[in-house]
């Protein structure tokens, strides 16, 4: 299954860090996606664009995992090169991962 | 006024934002504080440079437009207008209001113009050889290229203007959440050092403070969250009582929606450690928050907390940094992946040969890995849109950047259209923690006579 079916996601920028949001639609979900959802899969899903580590915060109150995302932004979004220099769109990208 | 209960609203979420929505909740919100948050990080610094060409400017250039839109409405009702719209030239946006509010027929409004967050010059002067945030590197490493220094002032630096009688206030750098935290600080008596009740004001800030984002908007995905009337999305107030418990809603009948997953998502953004969000007037603990229905369109948010406040402020920096060059062109039907990679790599080598190979750049096809650089095309899409861009230490070199691109038309591989190049002057931001005091907020209030 997709994560999609499963959570949304929201990205925000600080500096060169970007933050990703990852919220269980269903609160019964969230274990699975607490489980699956390791910093270490995160940093590995976004190879290539991350250069630093991923750290991951539990919010389980709220059915939420939020994790940061160190070198994501190629400098920042006042100085990146990138078309979407905010990393605004990285968050939708995630949803494609496979939970089971 | 109602004291155990005031209406806070958002008009305004970043600088370009829309202004029907902030209307629309400044006539039906029946609000105490409408709040205009309008200041990015490098958006100091350009305004700072339009200061130096243009004395008179240097804030915000909505700032007319939206006070024509608001001012009759809130002076009406009783709302008073806070907003960071000053930018590198406070005391010149108060004089505009003023001008405006002459314009408007409205004779007595006040402005309170909040100044003291440019520490520029006490950086230059002692502050030098501090580190760069995220960065080996001292802030003298950018002295030839600095541009503005201001620091992220708190909601103390508003409270005198809270406790004037004016109706708007106007301010430059001030962290986003401390224009929401200081009414609430006004209104309800709280104590610079109850840091339990600041984190729930910082809650009540960061959830508004980028307005429609809380209310549907950077949310809607077709099939999985859908929003209601998006064309129309409405601007969210909070309702926030003496305990700092608030609700947020919106206007009855307006688009978008507020939801427990909108809030979620608007509380956890940009947000590092949630334990500890850090702030001039606390450091605000958001790890226990809870978001629960209260109706339609209505979320209560409860639950956090704050520890005591940092000893230093955050300083953001704008410097000088290059240029960049980019040019786009686009190619279509069978083939369009093959042929703009070749066009890709005519431009890589063009450039190299002109001795512009050593330059951080990025040679990309939109529609297939401009967004996530190792992506490969799945299926052939039926357009691409090649882009490169390359960072350049002079403009003449950003430019022959942005021309190779042109140039593909009659120098490329066959059927490229749509050209499109552009040079940036680079203004980048880094930061420095500074000793708060290095900061000395001041506050004016300005009537009539001093209109501009």
């Amino acid at each position: 299954m997709k994560l999609r079916e499963l959570a949304h996601t929201r990205t925000g920028d600080k500096g060169n860090r970007s933050t990703l949001s990852v919220i269980a639609y269903d609160a019964r979900d969230f274990a699975r996606l607490e489980a699956q959802l390791t910093a270490e899969r995160v940093k590995a899903h976004y190879s290539g664009t991350v250069q630093g580590h991923v750290d991951r915060y539990t919010l389980p109150q709220l059915g939420a995992l939020q994790f940061v995302l160190h070198g994501a932004l190629a400098g920042g979004v006042t100085r990146s090169l990138a078309l979407d220099a905010h990393g605004k769109t990285l968050s939708s990208h995630l949803l494609n991962i496979d939970i089971d | 006024m109602n004291k155990n209960s005031i209406r806070i609203g958002a008009g305004a979420g970043y600088a370009g934002d829309r202004i029907p929505p902030a209307v629309e909740l400044a006539q039906h919100g029946q609000l105490d504080y409408l709040v205009f948050e309008c200041l990015a990080e490098r958006t100091i610094a350009l305004a700072q440079l339009e200061r130096k060409q243009h004395p008179e400017k240097g804030f915000d250039p909505l700032l007319a437009e939206r006070m024509r839109a608001v001012l009759p409405i809130c002076l009406k009702q009783g709302t008073r207008i806070i907003t960071n719209m000053g930018a590198a030239n406070p005391s010149q946006a108060g004089r505009e209001v003023l001008r405006v509010a002459r314009e408007l027929g409205l004779p007595d409004v006040k402005v309170a113009v909040v100044q003291g967050d440019d520490v520029l010059p006490r950086l230059l002067q002692d502050g030098l050889q501090l580190p760069l945030l995220d960065s080996d590197a001292p802030l003298a490493s950018l002295q030839d290229r600095l541009i503005s220094a201001n620091a992220y002032l708190g909601a103390d630096a508003l409270l005198p203007a809270l406790e004037s009688d004016a109706q708007v206030i106007v301010c430059g750098r001030v962290a986003d959440p401390a224009m929401f935290l200081a009414p609430l600080m006004h209104h309800f008596a709280w104590a610079a050092n109850d840091w339990a009740k600041l984190g729930q004001g910082i809650l009540v800030g960061h959830l508004l403070e980028c307005a429609g984002q809380i209310t549907g908007g950077y949310f809607a995905d077709p099939g999985f969250k859908d929003v209601p009337n998006p064309a129309r999305l409405g601007f969210p107030l909070a309702e926030v009582r003496s305990d700092g418990s608030a609700v947020i809603t919106k206007v009855n009948g307006s688009g978008g929606c507020v939801n427990v997953a909108t809030c979620t998502e608007q509380l956890l953004y940009e947000i590092e450690n949630p334990a500890r969000y850090l702030q001039p007037d606390v450091v605000a603990d958001f790890s226990q928050v809870l978001l629960t229905p209260d109706g339609p369109d209505r979320v209560r948010a409860t639950g956090a907390s704050g520890q005591p406040r940092p000893d230093t402020l955050k300083v953001t920096v704008g410097y000088h940094d290059g240029f960049i060059g980019e040019g786009q062109m686009s190619y279509g039907g069978p083939g369009c992946v093959a042929r703009g990679q070749l066009a890709l790599e005519l431009v890589r080598q063009r450039l190299q040969d002109a001795g512009l190979g050593g330059y951080e750049a990025r040679y990309e096809l939109i529609g297939v890995n401009s967004l996530i650089p190792q992506a490969q095309a799945i299926a052939e899409p039926d357009e691409v849109r090649l882009r490169v861009a390359v960072r350049t230490p002079t403009r003449r070199e950003a430019l022959l950047v942005a021309n190779e691109v042109e140039a593909l038309y009659t120098n490329g591989p066959a059927a490229g259209g749509g050209a499109s190049k552009s040079v940036r002057e680079v203004v980048a931001a880094a930061a420095v923690l500074v000793p708060r005091e290095w900061a000395q907020p001041t506050v004016t209030v300005l009537d009539q006579g001093a209109a501009a």
